[in-house]
């Protein structure tokens, strides 16, 4: 565990990396790997930090940007790889280690404890000693003040820390890192939870960090404040080192097939996946979404599916793909907007409302919302519809027999009877069977959120020709998927989500693969767009201030994006 | 190493702090940017954290008035002796509880400690209060290893500690039969006995553990990190503060003061009486939850513990002093209060979660 990679000091440079004479690394990673259970979550990772920049992370879900990071902070022990802190090779066994050598990290979920004040946050493991050796609350409260003072943050330091909002916990975590005056300042999606004023504020800190020599790394899903604050950039994907190189050098859409590994030139024919292709649908929209917004998650964006129409709904990351399937569910509290199935409006944040109403989601994580491992396939199959199985409360068996038969036939579920426990089938299956609960609701409009990911390639294959079968039913689904293949292929027209608004809207000849690219790197307001479809305007993009050539992608690594994503399931877990 | 900070990262969803700290979600409760109290829940607060002092106060008022034995000296220095038994093992239990941990194996340990000390007596006052506080502490120490290192529930670990330490007070005792009695003239007598300025003892002991107790918790960085542990032990783990030794430290001293508790019964008693400690724990725990320490961790005050604690033995006193009531009637009011205040925290809890 505590192994120590001993590499001759050859030259230090990873690829791509920048290296300004006299301005020796301060972090170095190559080769890190690690791994989960069978799932690789880091395949041979290399990252230079260089004292006074910042530098951002960069990669889509299971990429290995979260596992990167507690990799470097101790939390995870890596299974092999040299890591270099100040020249000298360093392995942290835990949190503690690393803070002590000076890096610190801000997580994207808040990592404070809400309970105690805010000066105790910050100072906590490090609070002022009085002269016996008691902790001086006076000292650790005035220089709390001082400190939130100076960094242009408006808040009651002996106030409970959970009292504050999110963005102001944020600030706080920041508060801590620049206490400890670390070399190296690791934030992890800092402006996710954060106001465009605290942002602005965030920025300004993490610059003067810079100044004093600090070394940032800079996570984040809103594209434009990489270009914003960045000087260089990491990308990974599927665990693997894609690109290192100075932010200024890459446009948005270089990075983003960077990130997706595509390049607009070098897709190639249909026939990746299983759908068959276009489907006949009805022409009056049984699910109509208009308005929706959710706080600093989503803000207008409308979703109309008609039955038998198969709808797309793609974007990075971040921008809002699951929350809108989640509000549309009645999941997620929104602030405003309407959802109507077949004519009638449904009650906002209602669950119980939207199944009756038709509505299915089949949600991302099997793992924690959906499958039930110990219980057999039939129970699974069973749980969604008891209650309507049941005669007076007593259920009747027969019936249960009956419907379970019906949809492992149907959906061809291999299983070795019905009363094989979930747990020992594989993760196509097990995803078959959650698709069977939900379709034993009968539903009219079925929302699936990534429903292939994390299957093997075979199983992918009958979920997708299964959403084609399900629509030529006249099921209305609309399809999540980090695959652009499947929503090029898949679906008879793709919303685009950026930022928590609707990008673009691509059908037809529009929905190609460099379409696509564009509308998911957020740059689809050319005028080429005006002959959209239905009335979404694509929102320009907020201030990227890059050109929009999309010119000169340089190539990825030309693996298929089909290849599996497994790592992801992992790296949400890591996340906690 | 990292197997555990893995599993705990990702077991603990609803202690997620981005939901729990809710100001980031819209709905029916506050406004954005910092949560602003009502006055229901500003009001339900004062009465967790400071209902039990109203409630102690009006009760001693009321049965002042009512029975005129109640304020005597006699009376009242009663009450407070016999509530130093409980109340120690109180003390380090409202560690554990604060550190978002639980102990059920206190009665049984304090049962231990007094026979332990009634045997120990024979050599003397030092081996009668050093061999249950080693005993009682390597038992603490043992369950705080296993809980801490080990990443078991402390529910059950402290269940099997639990029957450990009652198993082993029978076998000491051949199977109870054998009840060892302190030597008459023993300094040891002395211990929960003996009056300074009119004040047992063992009051003025609680009261010296209370203060160094309410000092350790709220002035070093000891008592800061088992708030950490209590209240989000991950970002307590990621911060880098020493958990698994604060927890270690805190079932050991729970351990220790479980021991001295009963140290303390066995001098007042003059005996180790085996069937002591029975269902203990879960009056210790009431003490602590009464005293307005959150049962979930991460917040509450060592002199709330005093006065749940006085609370309690108050309750009790009065019962006994209305003749018509059987004493059992004790419980019953004891685990209605107890009711009414963890429906309180919860209650709480959920509006902070908005």
């Amino acid at each position: 565990m505590t192994e120590e990679t001993t590499v001759a000091d050859d030259d230090v440079s990873g690829p791509g990396t920048l290296r300004p004479p006299g301005a020796a690394p301060l972090v170095q990673v190559r080769g890190a790997t690690k791994s989960f259970g069978g799932v690789q979550a880091l395949r041979g990772v290399d990252l230079t930090l260089l004292p006074g920049e910042i530098h951002a992370l960069v990669g889509e879900n299971g990429a290995g940007k979260s596992t990167l990071i507690k990799v470097l902070t101790g939390v995870y022990a890596p299974d092999g790889g040299e890591f270099r802190y100040g020249g000298e090779p360093v392995r942290f066994a835990r949190p503690a280690d690393a803070q002590r050598a000076g890096i610190s990290t801000i997580y994207q979920e808040v990592n404070l404890v809400p309970l105690l004040s805010v000066a105790r946050n910050i100072y906590l493991g490090r609070e002022p000693r009085t002269r016996w050796g008691t902790v001086d609350v006076g000292a650790m409260n005035r220089r709390a003040a001082q400190l939130v003072g100076d960094l242009g943050i408006d808040v009651d330091v002996t106030g409970e820390l959970g009292r504050l909002g999110l963005g102001a916990q944020q600030m706080v975590a920041l508060a801590r890192a620049v206490s400890v005056e670390s070399r190296v300042v690791i934030m992890d999606e800092p402006t996710s939870s954060l106001e465009p004023a605290e942002v602005e504020t965030l920025f300004g800190v993490a610059r003067n960090l810079r100044r004093s020599g600090t070394a940032l790394v800079f996570v984040s899903h809103r594209l434009d404040e990489l270009w914003q604050l960045c000087d260089r950039v990491t990308v990974l994907r599927d665990g693997h080192h894609v690109h290192t190189g100075p932010m200024a050098e890459l446009d948005r859409v270089t990075l983003v097939s960077h990130m997706l590994g595509k390049d607009a030139s070098e897709v190639g024919a249909q026939g990746v996946t299983e759908f068959a292709g276009k489907h006949r649908h009805g022409d009056a929209p049984v699910l109509d979404a208009s308005g929706i917004a959710v706080r600093s998650r989503l803000s207008d964006v409308a979703l109309q599916v008609r039955p038998g129409e198969v709808v797309g709904l793609g974007g990075l990351l971040g921008s809002g793909r699951s929350e809108t399937v989640k509000a549309i569910y009645g999941d997620l509290p929104v602030e405003s907007g309407r959802v109507s199935v077949a004519g009638r409006n449904l009650r906002a944040g209602s669950v119980r409302h939207a199944l009756k109403a038709g509505v299915a989601l089949l949600s991302e994580d099997r793992k924690a919302e959906g499958i039930i491992p110990d219980l057999s396939v039939r129970d699974n199959i069973a749980l969604a519809v008891l209650p309507r199985m049941a005669r007076g409360g007593i259920v009747v068996e027969s019936r249960i027999d009956a419907l379970v038969e019906t949809f492992m036939t149907r959906l061809k579920i291999k299983a070795a009877d019905t009363g094989q426990k979930v747990r020992e089938l594989s993760g196509g299956n097990q995803q078959k069977v959650l698709i069977a609960r939900w379709l034993c609701t009968e539903p009219t409009v079925f929302l699936l959120d990534e429903p292939t990911r994390g299957i093997d390639v075979g199983a992918k294959q009958e979920v997708q020709a299964l959403i084609d079968e399900l629509a030529g039913h006249g099921l209305a689904v609309v399809l999540i998927s980090s695959e652009m293949e499947e929503l090029v292929e898949g679906a008879d027209r793709v919303v685009v989500l950026h930022a928590g608004r609707v990008e673009a809207e691509l059908s037809g000849s529009e929905l190609s693969h460099s379409r696509l690219l564009t509308a998911l790197a957020g740059e689809s307001a050319d005028p080429a767009d005006d002959g959209q479809p239905a009335g979404d305007d694509g929102q320009p993009t907020d201030g990227a201030g890059q050109p929009a050539d999309g010119s000169g992608p340089s190539a990825g690594t030309g693996q298929p994006t089909a290849a599996v994503r497994t790592a992801a399931k992992e790296e949400e877990d890591g996340r906690g | 190493m990292s197997g555990p900070t893995m599993e705990r990262a990702g077991a603990a969803p609803d202690r997620d702090p981005a939901k729990g700290a809710s100001a980031g979600s819209p709905g029916p409760g506050p406004q954005p940017g910092s949560v602003r109290l009502g006055l229901g829940m500003r009001i339900a607060e004062l009465a967790q954290r400071q209902g039990a002092l109203v409630l102690l106060i009006v009760l001693c008022a009321v049965a002042s008035v009512v029975f005129p034995s109640f304020a005597t000296g006699a009376n009242l220095s009663s009450i407070a002796v016999q509530a130093s038994f409980m109340a120690v093992v109180a003390l380090g239990m409202t560690f554990v509880i604060l550190g978002g941990g639980i102990d059920l194996s206190v009665g049984s340990v304090f049962a231990l400690g007094g026979v332990l000390a009634a045997w120990a007596s024979q050599y003397g006052f030092v081996p009668a209060l050093l061999v249950p506080l080693a005993v009682c502490g390597f038992i603490g120490l043992v369950q705080g290893l296993i809980i801490a290192k080990g990443g078991l529930a402390p529910f059950i670990v402290t269940l099997a500690g639990l029957l450990f330490a009652r198993g082993l007070l029978l076998f000491i005792t051949d199977e109870g039969t054998t009840t060892y009695k302190v030597p008459e003239g023993s300094a040891f007598l002395q211990l929960a006995q003996g009056e300074l300025l009119g004040v047992g003892y063992s009051v003025w002991l609680l009261v010296v553990l209370f203060a160094i107790g309410a000092l350790v918790l709220h002035r070093t960085s000891y008592g800061t990190t088992v708030l950490a542990i209590g209240g989000q032990e991950d970002a307590a783990e990621l911060m880098g503060l020493p958990v698994v030794r604060t927890k270690v430290i805190t079932y050991l001293v729970n351990g220790l003061l479980a021991g001295l508790g009963g140290a303390l019964i066995a001098s007042y008693t003059s005996s180790g009486v085996t069937v002591l400690g029975v269902g203990m724990e879960l009056e210790v725990i009431s003490a602590v939850v009464l005293g307005g320490t959150l049962l979930t961790g991460g917040a509450g005050t060592i002199l709330g513990t005093l006065v749940g604690a006085l609370l309690l033995q108050v309750i009790k006193n009065v019962i006994n002093q209305v003749g018509s009531l059987n004493s059992n009637w004790q419980a019953v009011v004891s685990g209605t209060i107890l009711l009414m205040v963890v429906s309180i925290q919860s209650y709480l809890a959920r509006s902070r979660r908005g």
